[in-house]
């Protein structure tokens, strides 16, 4: 188990003041002008270094993103933005930072900002989280009254402000180009890439869009040294990662752990355990609704990094853990990703729009089992037309789910058509 | 072959709207967060203010009002009023309580919030507005509080967590008393440490300084 | 030149363009949906993926920009996949109504689903419906079909210039909507042609004919000066629909609204025989030989100088030669073709041309507007205006009433005041126009319709010359000459060209109306000629050859029936001065000919034969005499020599000649869909909008 002392993340459950004051107590903001002295090259070079990878679903190398910006100004300011609309279904992790430990994602935009030639964030917040933006337009007022924030950033000598933009209910605005069109006051459908935002974002201007975790743990990154970080997890999974863990265990919580954690251990020690016991459990979906179940075999021996998971043909996405024991109906749980999927289509692009509503009917019809046995492999067949055939991610993120649960399930579906058929047969 | 209708997008007209005084001092300061150039960023916020003022719902007035402020298109304000699910383009009770209905909620029991919340409501269907304006009661999808499910949201402000039925009649029994309600975790959690206390972080545990309001 | 390779073909195209282009150029076909080369890339269609060696996935070709040495496949067992797939769920809730739907036969989706579709569906669920919207008179919407290509929203966003039209809510519940409004545009027409489906449909034409029922005729348009380039099809004697034909120098691939819809008033009040007005005074139905010695008795012994003829708007130029020679076999020098009383044609030829050429104003880089509404006189000139402006943000300044014309204009006086600033430096406008490398100045025909008309003519010719519109060839730079009159009929720059003028000592139109009232004229010869207050012609005996029973006709004396546009073979100068050639498409009715045989026989009656038995002898003595004509379809530079009066100018702002936009001539007059667009937009369609638009 990760020891407190290597722990960033030390306000995780509120029990300290979100404020300025209890952040300085906490070690933020503590010689930030020195790390902005590091320079732009070395800030990046060190997260390179550091193997830090991105903490938003896709696990991008960050220190490669953040290098992808302009090297000198062509006249266009810089923006950093920081996707704070976390919304992904069992992701529950930026809302804690954002609310209880503020200025730790202020400081890791100032340094993220300077790495990057930006004077200027903006957070986009997801419209639902109410309390974390009080606490973060509150910690900004602070910040810019303390001269964290404002023409000399912490005396840096750079000038650097943060401005916080509240989403209103739209998962597809975590996808980094829906977020910048409802940045820019549109509707969140994704843009065509290429161009990239580093070339053309937010307002035409080179912008890189991350993931406040990520941001949040890059000063820690630096004060603490590439090298404790890579000594945590194993490489290129390196350091600690804030896991939340929900669904059928005993104690839900979120918890910051060393990257590649057995699942195992990570749900049986922070979260009191499966529901019923470990023998009870049927599945895990292990990095938020996006990626496919794993059933209990495997999850028995899964290590929680996105490599490993990788090569269980699921991923590490946001390491939301959603936890799913034998009590619980899972063709249903999986509908329910693909009502999400089908409520949070932009409806921009063909295979999304109609596919996600194909996909929720069908799984709607499984869960009661009114279905032929064929219409597996049509809907297995729909989803990889769904797949890679989007504008962006969602229509990849939709037909995961179904992909995993049919990999994994597929007797079980069997099994709840032949059971209606029978059920039906009868009652002639 | 039956069909799946969609009716035609058309929010209810009212007498016009214009911001209060309050309201557009803050749009004014909204305004300010974004270029000059690029005043359209603000819509969201101003929608906001608008709903606010207009009792929970955006009518075609707010909403054109909004772009007329904006210098923006009245359509492209509808597309963005139309896009995002915070913004109710009907009239809804004073308090929306959205319930989560995605995976983790539900495994934790959401259904049986939903169930308790029209019945506290009064109301028949979701979406209903009760018949004394209090309530109207709505399911939603993932509201990223998991760790605390299952929960509701009421209106876009407070998060109620870690609910059972009872306490989710407890709280709106409250709300239409017009009592103080305590949002957050309904079952004595401060945050998203497991329920019988934190295994992390125990040298804060321990000694906490005073859980402050930032001040 | 980036080089690729496409379906194992090498191939080298030019940087900058999309793969979609490349493989277009490759030979290689991409199924296409949202994809219009005319408006921005949306991407969303998802049918033109192709594989791109290397990608994880397919990538849609319509939006990926070619870069050297990429690797490219259309035809792979993937991508056939790819697209199959993309078509299934087009057609999952596409509605199976093809047998009913005004597309079928020229519907992208159907077209492409013999390709691509599968021969059975897979889809066991409930398909959407969506209900209809409305977009105005000229639109019919059935929703359902849509496929949510977006075209209509890009296109009336970008090219129309009118946010009228968006795509609400999300995911399958995404529809396109107007709020219920008509749409605000004079393109609005355009939109059935961009919708690749039946979703928008032309409303004036629904139910009314197949595709292939149609006979296909390559024309012209002679709704305004423009002279778009269209296609007529017609069944049988009737005119069903014109649709646009691409001319990348004139229209493009749009037309106007009164282009494509103003067709149903050729059915309707068309003088099909000949009259004559009785003793009784009222006009009688008559043979054409009745018809013509009614004329020749009243003309006979007539002094010359008694007898005037005026060519009104929609002539060919045939019809105004044949009337020319007639009238100088007559000895009459009192011609016009100038219906307004416009004070243009009297100097070289670019005095009255557009001369920068439609296309030519994507070079502009600022815009003077004089006494113009383009939106309404010309809008294919005026969406290309707003098309530069989207391209540059450029200036435009305006003089005379300030209308909403779609892209921002700088409101600059009221009347010929202005413009003398100008012309003598003494406004900061003038200042903007030196400074650009290429400024225009488009001077509306409204603005010469005036008494001070030579004199605004030498202002702005001096304006021009003075800004440097007025540009010769360099080794880098081609001429420019940014000096404009926008014409708003389509006669008037062939009638100026083959001299449809005053003779020596004859009349212009103002001077034979009241020369008519006073006596000194006795006889008038209307060729189409309705656009004035012809209760001025009552004294005289008036013959009125054309094709509707408008207001020339009321003042008829005599009736000839002619043919209207699509019912001959005609030439028309557009006002770039472009020769082009409309064809006949369906013939005139009942006993109605074409204009220029009328004349020829007409002559015969009364014993001045016209030297020209056929259309091709009369074009030849046409071409030999005004060499203009020769060239058709092609523009030839003006030369730039004096022009306009210097004088004195009225105080009076410039009046914009058009009160309503839909209503213009005696076809538009009579045309039902007309009608309904007046009703529904007219007036109130154009805002003003004070000083910047």
């Amino acid at each position: 188990m990760l020891q407190d002392k290597d722990r960033i993340f030390l306000n995780l459950y509120g029990q300290d003041d979100w404020g300025l004051e209890g952040a300085r107590r906490r070690g933020i903001w503590d010689n930030t002008k020195e790390l902005v002295a590091l320079g732009r090259d070395e800030i990046i070079q060190r997260i390179k270094d550091s193997q830090l990878r991105g903490r938003g679903g896709a696990g991008f190398p960050a220190g490669l993103k953040w290098s992808f910006m302009p090297k000198e100004n062509d006249g266009r300011p810089h923006y950093l933005v920081i996707n704070a609309d976390e919304s992904e279904p069992g992701s529950c992790k930026d809302r804690e930072i954002l609310r209880y430990d503020p200025h730790m994602l202020l400081e890791g935009c100032v340094i993220a900002g300077f790495a990057m030639g930006a004077h200027k964030a903006f957070i986009y917040i997801r419209g639902e989280y109410w309390e974390p933006l009080q606490h973060l337009e509150a910690a900004i007022l602070q910040a810019r009254e303390a001269g964290l924030l404002g023409d000399d950033a912490c005396g840096s000598g750079w000038a650097f402000d943060i401005e916080v933009s509240r989403g209103a209910g739209a998962y597809i605005c975590g996808e980094e180009t829906a977020l910048l069109e409802s940045l820019e006051g549109k509707k969140g459908q994704p843009r065509l890439k290429p161009p990239f935002p580093a070339a053309v974002g937010v307002y035409g201007c080179p912008t890189t869009v991350t993931n406040v975790e990520t941001v949040a743990v890059a000063p820690s990154i630096l004060r603490r040294g590439v090298e404790w970080w890579t000594g945590l997890g194993r490489p290129n999974n390196t350091g600690t990662k804030i896991f939340s863990i929900s669904g059928c265990v005993n104690q839900p919580c979120n918890v910051e752990e060393e990257m590649g954690i057995p699942m195992k251990e990570l749900i049986e020690k922070h979260a009191g355990g499966v529901r019923g016991g470990w023998d009870n459990l049927q599945a895990v979906v292990p990095g938020g609704s996006s990626v496919p179940c794993l059933p209990e075999p495997i999850c028995k021996h899964m290590l929680m990094d996105f490599d490993s998971l990788r090569e269980a043909k699921s991923g590490l996405g946001t390491a939301a853990v959603i936890v799913i024991d034998k009590s619980v109906d899972i063709v249903e749980a999986i509908t329910r990703f693909s009502h999400f999927y089908m409520h949070e289509s932009c409806g921009q692009c063909t295979p999304c729009r109609e596919g996600t509503g194909w996909m929720y009917r069908v799984m709607k019809r499984l869960v009661k089992g009114e279905a032929e046995i064929d219409e597996i492999d049509t809907l297995l067949d729909v989803t990889y037309q769904v797949e890679g055939h989007t504008i962006c991610a969602l229509g990849d993120a939709a037909a995961w789910p179904i992909q995993g649960l049919i990999r994994h399930f597929r007797p079980e579906l069997e099994q709840r058509i032949a059971s209606y058929r029978q059920m039906m047969q009868a009652a002639e | 072959m039956s069909v799946l209708k969609t009716t035609t997008y058309d929010p209810p007209r009212t007498d016009g709207f214009v911001f209060s005084p309050e309201n557009k001092a803050k749009a004014d300061a909204y305004r300010t967060r974004y270029p000059e150039d690029r005043q359209a960023s603000a819509v969201l916020w101003l929608l906001y203010l608008a709903q606010e003022q207009n009792g929970g719902w955006l009518s075609s007035d707010a909403i054109e009002y909004v772009a007329a402020e904006l210098d923006m298109a009245p359509i492209r304000v509808h597309e963005v009023a139309t896009f995002y699910t915070m913004f109710n383009l009907r009239p809804v009770g004073r308090y929306l309580v959205q319930v989560c209905r995605t995976t983790s909620c539900w495994m934790r029991g959401s259904d049986a919030i939903t169930k308790a919340c029209l019945e506290e409501a009064g109301t028949g269907a979701l979406g209903e507005v009760s018949e004394d304006g209090v309530f109207s009661v709505v399911e939603v999808e993932c509201l990223g509080a998991c760790c605390n499910a299952p929960m509701f949201q009421v209106n876009d402000r407070d998060y109620f967590e870690d609910l059972t039925p009872e306490s989710a009649r407890a709280v709106m029994a409250k709300l239409r008393a017009g009592e103080e309600v305590k949002p957050g975790s309904q079952s004595g959690r401060a945050g998203s440490e497991p329920q019988e206390g934190a295994k992390t972080l125990l040298h804060l545990a321990e000694s906490p300084a005073p859980a402050g309001d930032g001040a | 030149m980036p080089k690729l390779t496409i379906d194992d073909k090498e191939i080298e195209v030019p940087a900058g363009v999309t793969v979609l282009q490349a493989c277009e150029m490759a030979g290689a076909e991409i199924p296409r949906f949202c994809y219009h080369e005319r408006l921005s890339v949306a991407g969303n269609c998802r049918m033109c993926l192709v594989e791109l060696e290397r990608a994880p996935k397919p990538i849609a070709s319509c939006a990926m920009p070619v870069s050297e040495g990429m690797v490219i496949r259309t035809d792979s067992e993937m991508i056939k996949k790819a697209r199959n797939g993309v078509m299934e769920f087009l057609l999952i809730n596409h509605p199976l109504d093809c047998p009913i739907c005004d597309q079928g036969g020229e519907c992208d989706l159907q077209d492409q689903a013999m390709a691509y579709g599968f021969d059975h569906s897979r889809f066991e669920e409930n398909k959407r419906a969506v209900t209809e919207k409305y977009m105005g008179p000229l639109i019919k919407t059935i929703m359902t079909r849509c496929i949510h290509c977006t075209r209509c929203v890009r296109f009336a966003t970008e090219v129309a210039g009118v946010e009228d039209i968006g795509l609400v809510n999300r995911g399958e519940h995404a529809e396109i909507t107007t709020l219920e409004r008509a749409i605000d545009s004079e393109l609005s027409g355009n939109l059935v042609d961009v919708c690749p489906v039946g979703a928008l449909t032309s409303a004036p034409y629904q139910f009314a004919a197949r595709p292939w029922e149609l006979r296909k005729t390559l024309s012209i348009d002679v709704m305004d000066a423009v002279g778009s380039n269209i296609r007529v099809d017609a069944r049988g004697r009737h005119v069903m629909r014109v649709l646009p034909r691409l001319h990348e120098g004139v229209n493009e691939e749009w037309i106007a609204d009164k282009t494509r819809h103003a067709c149903d008033g050729l059915a309707r009040q068309r003088l099909d025989r000949p009259y004559v007005r009785g003793a009784d005074g009222r006009l009688k139905a008559a043979s054409w030989d009745e018809a013509f010695s009614a004329v020749a008795s009243r003309l006979k012994g007539l002094e010359g100088k008694k007898i005037a003829a005026i060519a009104g708007d929609l002539c060919d130029a045939e019809s105004m030669l044949a009337l020319k020679d007639l009238m100088s076999d007559l000895g009459s020098p009192n011609l016009d073709c100038r219906q307004d009383g416009a004070k243009v044609g009297e100097g070289p030829r670019a005095s009255y041309l557009f001369n920068t050429s439609i296309a030519g104003i994507e070079r502009a880089d600022a815009v003077l507007l004089v006494g113009s509404n383009p939106r309404w006189e010309a809008p294919m000139v005026n969406a290309r205006i707003r098309k530069r402006f989207l391209q540059t943000g450029m200036p435009v300044g305006v003089i005379g009433e300030s209308v909403d014309l779609t892209y921002q204009t700088q409101y600059l006086g009221a009347g010929p005041e202005t413009l003398k600033e100008l012309a003598e430096g003494r406004h900061p406008f003038a200042e903007v126009l030196e400074k650009a490398a290429h400024p225009m100045l488009i001077l509306g025909s409204g603005a010469l319709a005036r008494a001070d008309g030579p004199a605004i003519l030498a202002l702005a010719r001096a304006l021009a010359e003075k800004t440097g519109m007025i540009k010769a060839a360099t080794d880098d730079e081609p001429a420019w000459n940014g000096f404009n009159v926008l014409q708003r009929v389509a006669s008037r720059v062939a009638g100026l060209d083959l001299g449809f003028l005053p003779g020596e000592g004859g009349r212009a139109t103002e001077d034979i109306l009241s020369a008519v009232e006073s006596g000194e004229i006795e006889v008038v010869y209307l060729l189409g000629a309705d656009e004035f207050d012809t209760a001025r012609l009552s004294k005289a005996f008036v013959i009125y050859q054309g094709h509707h029973g408008d207001a020339g006709a009321q003042a008829a004396d005599v009736i000839l029936p002619g043919a209207a546009y699509t019912e001959k073979n005609g030439t028309y100068v557009n006002t770039e001065g472009r020769v082009q050639l409309g064809r006949l498409a369906a013939f005139p009715p009942g006993e109605a000919r074409e204009d220029w045989t009328i004349l020829r026989a007409l002559s015969a009656v009364l014993g001045k034969a016209l030297p020209y038995d056929n259309l091709g002898m009369l074009r030849q003595s046409l071409v030999e005499r005004f060499p203009v004509f020769a060239a058709i379809d092609q523009i030839e530079p003006a030369a730039w020599e004096p022009f306009g009066t210097e004088g004195a100018v009225d105080s009076a702002p410039f009046a914009l000649p058009i009160a309503n936009y839909y209503m213009t001539d005696p076809i538009s007059r009579s045309s039902e869909t007309m009608a309904r667009c007046t009703e529904a937009l007219g007036k109130g369609a154009v805002k003003a909008t004070g000083t910047d638009g």
